[in-house]
């Protein structure tokens, strides 16, 4: 936008009060679960799998149909009949489907739809579908997963790494060859994810006579995902009518991971013929919607004696989960035309490996690919720092790419399209007080505290390139398949017979506040006040403009679709004036808009209602004059020029518009307890013009507090069997108020050249600094190399003190560590012999009775039992259908015990060694076991497994010695416990 | 997160519910703040028959300073307790700590006794209930009968509570002459499960030490009057002997380290206080 043009009193760059606000606070939002359904509609709930990976061997949902209320189960005999597996981004015979067909692969995969009257009938049902798994080795960890030796998910792919892709640009091998230094760090970053207040939801229907799909849904895009949806559907395009709510409660990336639900309802609807109504709680959410992915990277710099980067080489590894999920794996190759980061460097060696684990499918999640590149290069610049001595900003400020030099062509593709990242930094140390944190670290380091200083340098782009994505193809693949590229951005300004505007957007609003935003840009182009304009939220696919970049996300609104509703809105104005001219009797060039009037720019008195002239299209187009176009609507398409398809040397510029942060902050460590304090956070934002700065400093505090989520608190925790353990807001720590310190917040306002005003993404760019940045001044304060994220209080304290002092010489060994799994070992002494003990640990009656809440046992072959176990600790009880089996007997001296079963609360295996040994009269009996489990249970009650184990262990032996000796013993059950571990 | 179907009575006397108690035995749930209860029938982890919401009764919501402890009934919310003038010099221990549990709004639903009654390892009153050897009146519908603290906590989850009795009240002791109490607790977020939470009461010729979040239960230890490097040993004993586990946030060993660094910082607390 060109300045001279911006009218007096402008309201972009106002830090205007929220429009939406009013609804939003007070209840008046109309969200998913607010929206009127159809006659008929039913509620569905999903079965899904306690396993992280299994064989699906038969599902039996005869007792589930039986219920009053419940209309229909959906299984894979539907989902094959009308559905086919999601397209997928990279070439490799796998197939996901949007239910599991023949194999479970993650924990919270769907297995089976419920329909029913209401939601509480439809959970009544999913614990009586029988499905027989058959378990399957698991794969967690994305080292594992790709080595030769492990379980692989995808038979026909052969193994688990999908894609493997190297990129070199400039002359990587010359620079290390040449390099004085080499510095080099290993990050493994962790699963995390922006959990949104409202959870996912879809309505969907089918209408048979036009083959048509109706969902409604809060999709936040990307629309590329649409063509998704229909193939996977086998329906065109135009018979998948995909409509969004008018309001969203937050997004951050992972709405985007609704779209299998949204081919998933669609179907159950079909199969029941009649609507239906889907909306996700929270254990489904935390354990099944998805997740960002985690990442292994080697990050490896040639440096020269001055401390310069010459090079960089990445072998990044990247764990997208269960499934290659459209869009993966964008995450890796968001960033792929900045992987130099705001540095001048020209030489890449870029290895991209994608490998597939036993984890929920990752997708996109605020910061989408930036916190796993920035964690390991902003961490390097300062182990680079420290390897050469020098000051760690020293070190950033010699590599930052010069300020004359913008735009800027970095070496893997990216066009760096303004900023001066010096002048961003030494506004920050004067405005931010740099000097003076360094007199505090001083003063609180003589005083033995531990106290760190931390910076990062980030480039945050935003605007993503639609064809970066094809950058994992090869250059021939990509020749076949045709080049993608671009970014397309939609609005629609139009004008209602009483002069009346209404703005609408291919883009979808999750309380970031468009209506605000969009109201402020339409009202400077129309001289209108935002209060005079509605903004239209909502989007429907069959009736609105859209395209494949449509929606919200890739931080593209202030660039691309607040500027597309200018040239709208411009063109609006632009036929308005030419209407209004001979009115005027000016040239069009002399009209102008300005508080609800439309003037002579030379003569303000000359002037008409904004109305009048707006409803003249409408009411007297005869009027018009010759030549002169009707100003009733204006859509504008706009594209970034500078987004073209990755080219023959790979190189991509994968982000329109790239904006500068430069973070630095102090914190403290505390030594007694290892808990980490915030003493100040400054963070610094280039994002060329900010439209608002109130929704500006928004969405730093929002992506700030994300990020402190993934930095100190938030982790999606998986056992080493794939047992998901973090399923609800007690285990996944979200920050708080209480836990969220305010950051000092600067700008400066380097105008973007590519967009229409000059505005780049601001909303991410604290989920790639913040964790870099909080790390760096750990690693400062504790003196550390190496600082793994979360930084939990434990971490940290073992950091600190790396030595613990022993247990006191006479202490009973402490009980097995559990965490992944539960296992454990003990002794007792029992006033049986043990031939007795054997013998009624051989009676099927005397075993039923030592089974812990063992409701039935039935013989099923030597030494093989099936049982019904209700199993629990306190209140908390779960059925389990078990097979129990005994095996390397040596009586009486020695049995083993092998159990498995599966409930509504989820799985659980295990295997017991029982060792007989005369003591006296008696028998010493020694023990140990182990068990995993699965499902609901470790995903809400992780923290309780451990001690649940050793109650039901306890009860298996007070039962023993009471069986097995005829009376109750139970001055031993007090001693049981204390060998059990539970003091008094 | 709907839970299974159950009836729901709401009974008009302590008499009424624990007939209805004692008819319905193990099936049925005593309901009074929800804060832990709602939560485990929405995720189906607890599904009784019958639902019996004492949260209303009269008769249960009051708190009475008796000679020796301050006596809280079965329907007190952890606010009202919070809130009450004067407690910080009756208890001042629990003064103290309830500020930790939970959030603002969690203490304005949920019961004291209801959370005596859930018997959560990690959780705060617990564990000044056993820190200052406080007691449980239970009552059925046939009699009452009071046990102490320790004897009451019977592991995760568990307690001496039979099925058919409810939790009618709890005593915390009263603030003792000379004596000086002290908590601390780290949890990840304010309000959180506590990872370890301690009390120390420090009197001339006692030193005691209560653990909460490490074992299956809220355990306390007296120490011997011990100071400087014979203290750290005594409490690195302690550490150790209460076992606990690693879990997806924090290890066995954090938890131990918690033990000596809380507790020690707690135990001078205490004697600082009293002086």
């Amino acid at each position: 936008m060109d300045d001279a043009r911006r009218p007096e009193g402008a309201l972009i760059g106002q830090a205007l009060e929220r429009l939406e606000d009013a609804a939003l606070l007070t209840g008046a939002g109309r969200y998913m679960d607010d929206l009127p359904v159809a006659a008929g509609t039913l509620h569905a709930a999903i079965l899904r799998s306690p396993h992280a990976h299994a064989e699906l061997a038969a599902i039996d949902a005869a007792d589930a149909l039986a219920l009053p209320g419940v209309a229909a189960v959906v299984t894979r005999e539907e989902v094959r009949r009308w559905t086919r597996p999601f397209t997928v981004g990279v070439k490799q015979p796998m197939e996901h489907w949007c239910l599991a067909v023949d194999r479970v692969r993650y924990v919270g995969e769907p297995v089976a739809v419920v329909l029913a009257e209401d939601r509480y009938r439809a959970e009544d049902a999913l614990e009586r579908i029988k499905v027989e798994y058959r378990p399957l080795p698991a794969v967690v960890d994305p080292r594992a997963a790709a080595s030769a030796a492990a379980p692989v998910l995808h038979h026909a792919v052969g193994g688990n790494v999908v894609s493997d892709r190297r990129f070199r640009y400039g002359d990587p091998d010359a620079a290390f060859a040449a390099a004085r230094h080499r510095v080099a760090i290993t990050v493994d970053y962790p699963r995390n994810a922006v959990t949104p207040i409202e959870c996912l939801g879809v309505l969907a229907q089918y209408f048979p006579a036009d083959d048509v799909y109706e969902a409604t849904s809060s999709f936040m895009g990307p629309f590329a995902l649409h063509p998704v949806m229909a193939l996977a559907l086998k329906v065109p395009g135009n018979r998948l009518r995909l409509k969004t709510p008018p309001d969203s409660g937050g997004s951050f990336g992972v709405r985007q991971s609704v779209f299998p639900y949204v081919v998933l309802m669609s179907v159950a609807a079909r199969a029941a013929g009649r609507p239906v109504k889907w909306i996700e709680d929270r254990l489904e959410h935390l354990a099944a919607a998805t997740s960002a992915t985690n990442r292994v990277t080697t990050l490896e710099a040639a440096v020269s004696a001055e401390g310069e980067v010459m090079g960089l080489r990445w072998d990044q590894l990247e764990d997208c989960g269960a499934y290659l999920r459209a869009p993966e794996p964008a995450t890796i190759y968001r960033m792929h035309g900045n992987m130099s980061g705001a540095y001048k460097l020209r030489h890449l060696d870029i290895r991209n490996r994608i490998v597939l684990t036993n984890k929920t499918p990752t997708g996109l999640v605020r910061g989408f690919g930036g916190p796993q590149v920035y964690f390991p290069l902003e961490r390097l610049m300062q182990r680079i720092a420290l390897a050469l001595d020098l000051d760690p900003l020293a070190v950033i400020r010699r590599n930052l790419v010069p300020a004359g030099a913008f735009p800027y062509r970095c070496p893997a593709g990216a066009l760096l399209d303004s900023g001066d990242f010096q002048r961003a930094i030494d506004v920050a140390a004067a405005q931010g007080g740099l000097e003076e944190l360094r007199q505090r670290q001083r003063a609180a380091r003589a005083e033995g505290r531990l106290y760190g200083i931390g910076y990062a340098a980030v480039v945050e782009p935003s605007i993503s390139n639609m064809g970066y994505i094809t950058t994992v193809l090869t250059p021939e693949e990509r020749r076949k398949a045709g080049p993608k590229s671009g970014a397309q951005a939609t609005a629609t300004v139009a004008l209602d017979p009483l002069g009346g505007v209404s703005v609408h957007v291919a883009s979808v609003p999750q309380g970031q506040g468009h209506r605000t935003t969009l109201a402020q840009v339409v009202g400077d182009a129309l001289g209108l006040a935002p209060a005079d304009i509605r903004v239209i939220g909502e989007l429907d696919t069959g009736k609105d403009a859209w395209s494949i970049a449509s929606g919200n996300y890739s931080s593209r609104f202030a660039g691309a679709v607040a500027g597309a509703a200018h040239l709208a809105a411009t063109r609006l104005r632009d036929k308005l004036a030419r209407i209004a001219a001979p009115l005027l009797n000016v040239a069009p060039g002399e009209v102008a808009f300005a508080k609800g009037r439309i003037f002579a720019a030379g003569n303000p008195d000359n002037a008409l209602a904004f109305s009048r002239v707006a409803g003249t299209s409408h009411w007297a187009p005869q009027t018009l004059g010759e030549g002169v176009a009707p100003a009733l609507r204006e859509t504008a398409f706009w594209t970034p020029p500078v987004l073209e398809a990755p080219n023959e040397a790979e190189e991509i510029n994968s982000s329109a518009a790239y904006g500068f942060i430069f973070d630095f902050c102090g914190v403290e460590v505390e030594r007694g307890t290892g808990r980490l304090r915030i003493d100040k956070y400054v963070t610094m934002h280039d994002a060329g013009r900010l439209l608002n700065p109130a929704l500006v400093d928004g969405q730093v505090r929002g992506g700030f507090a994300n990020a402190l989520g993934a930095a100190v608190t938030e982790h999606f925790a998986y056992g080493e069997d794939g047992s998901f353990l973090s399923g609800t807001f007690a285990d996944y720590l979200v920050p708080t108020a209480c836990e969220v310190p305010e950051p000092l917040i600067l700008h400066l306002e380097t105008l973007s050249p590519v967009t229409p005003l000059g505005a780049k993404g601001v909303g991410e760019g604290n989920c790639m600094s913040t964790p870099a940045c909080l790390a760096n001044a750990v690693a400062d304060a504790l003196g550390v190399a190496d600082i793994a994220l979360p930084m939990t209080p434990a971490r940290l304290m073992a950091l600190i003190e790396p030595e613990e002092p022993p247990p006191p010489a006479a202490a009973a060994p402490a009980p097995a560590a559990s965490g992944k799994g539960l296992s454990g070992a003990g002794a007792i002494s029992v006033p049986v012999p043990p031939e007795r003990l054997w013998a009624t640990l051989l009676d099927p009656r005397a075993l039923q009775a030592l089974l812990p809440g063992c409701e039935a046992l039935e013989r099923t072959g030597e030494n093989a039992y099936r049982a019904r176990l209700s199993i629990g600790v306190g209140p908390v009880r779960g059925r389990y259908e078990a097979r129990v089996r005994l095996f390397d007997l040596e009586r009486p001296r020695a049995l083993k015990l092998r159990g498995e079963g599966i409930g509504a609360l989820g799985s659980a295996e295990g295997e017991g060694a029982i060792d007989l040994a005369p003591e006296g009269t008696g028998t010493r009996v020694t023990y140990r076991y182990s068990a995993a489990i699965a499902g609901k249970v470790a995903a809400v009650g992780g923290r309780m497994l451990d001690g649940a184990a050793r109650i039901l262990i306890g009860q298996f032996f007070e039962r023993l010695i009471v069986q097995s000796s005829g009376a109750a013993r139970l001055s031993l059950w007090r001693r049981l416990l204390r060998l059990l571990g539970a003091p008094r | 997160m709907k839970p299974a179907s159950f009836d729901y009575l709401r009974p008009d006397s302590p008499e009424e519910a624990l007939a209805a108690l004692a008819e319905a035995g193990e099936e049925a749930r005593l309901l009074a703040g929800g804060q832990s209860l709602m939560a485990m029938l929405n995720m189906r982890l607890v599904q009784p028959a019958l639902l019996i919401d004492i949260g209303r009764l009269a008769a249960l919501d009051a708190i009475r300073l008796e000679a020796d402890a301050l006596a809280v009934g079965a329907a007190v919310t952890q606010g009202t307790l919070e809130r009450r003038a004067g407690l910080a010099e009756e208890v001042p221990l629990l003064a103290e700590l309830l500020p930790f549990l939970g959030h603002y709004q969690t203490r304005n639903r949920g019961t004291v006794c209801g959370s005596i009654a859930h018997a959560d390892p990690s959780a705060e009153l617990p564990l000044a209930l056993v820190a200052l050897e406080g007691s449980v009146t239970l009552r059925s519908a046939r009699r009452r009968r009071t046990l102490a603290a320790a004897e009451f906590f019977a592991g995760m989850l568990t307690t001496a509570r039979r099925a058919d009795e409810m939790v009618e009240a709890v005593r915390f002791p009263r603030r003792r002459a000379g004596a000086g109490y002290a908590f601390r607790e780290v949890a990840l977020r304010h309000g959180d499960f506590a990872l370890c939470a301690v009390a120390a009461i420090a009197e001339e010729k006692r030193l005691r030490l209560a653990v909460g979040g490490v074992a299956d239960r809220p355990v306390a230890r007296d120490l011997p009057l011990l100071d400087g490097a014979a203290l750290d040993d005594a409490l690195n004993d302690f550490a150790w002997a209460l076992g606990g586990s690693d879990d997806a946030h924090a290890s066995a060993r954090y938890r131990r380290t918690l033990v000596r660094k809380l507790g020690r910082a707690a135990l001078e607390e205490a004697r600082c206080r009293r002086a």
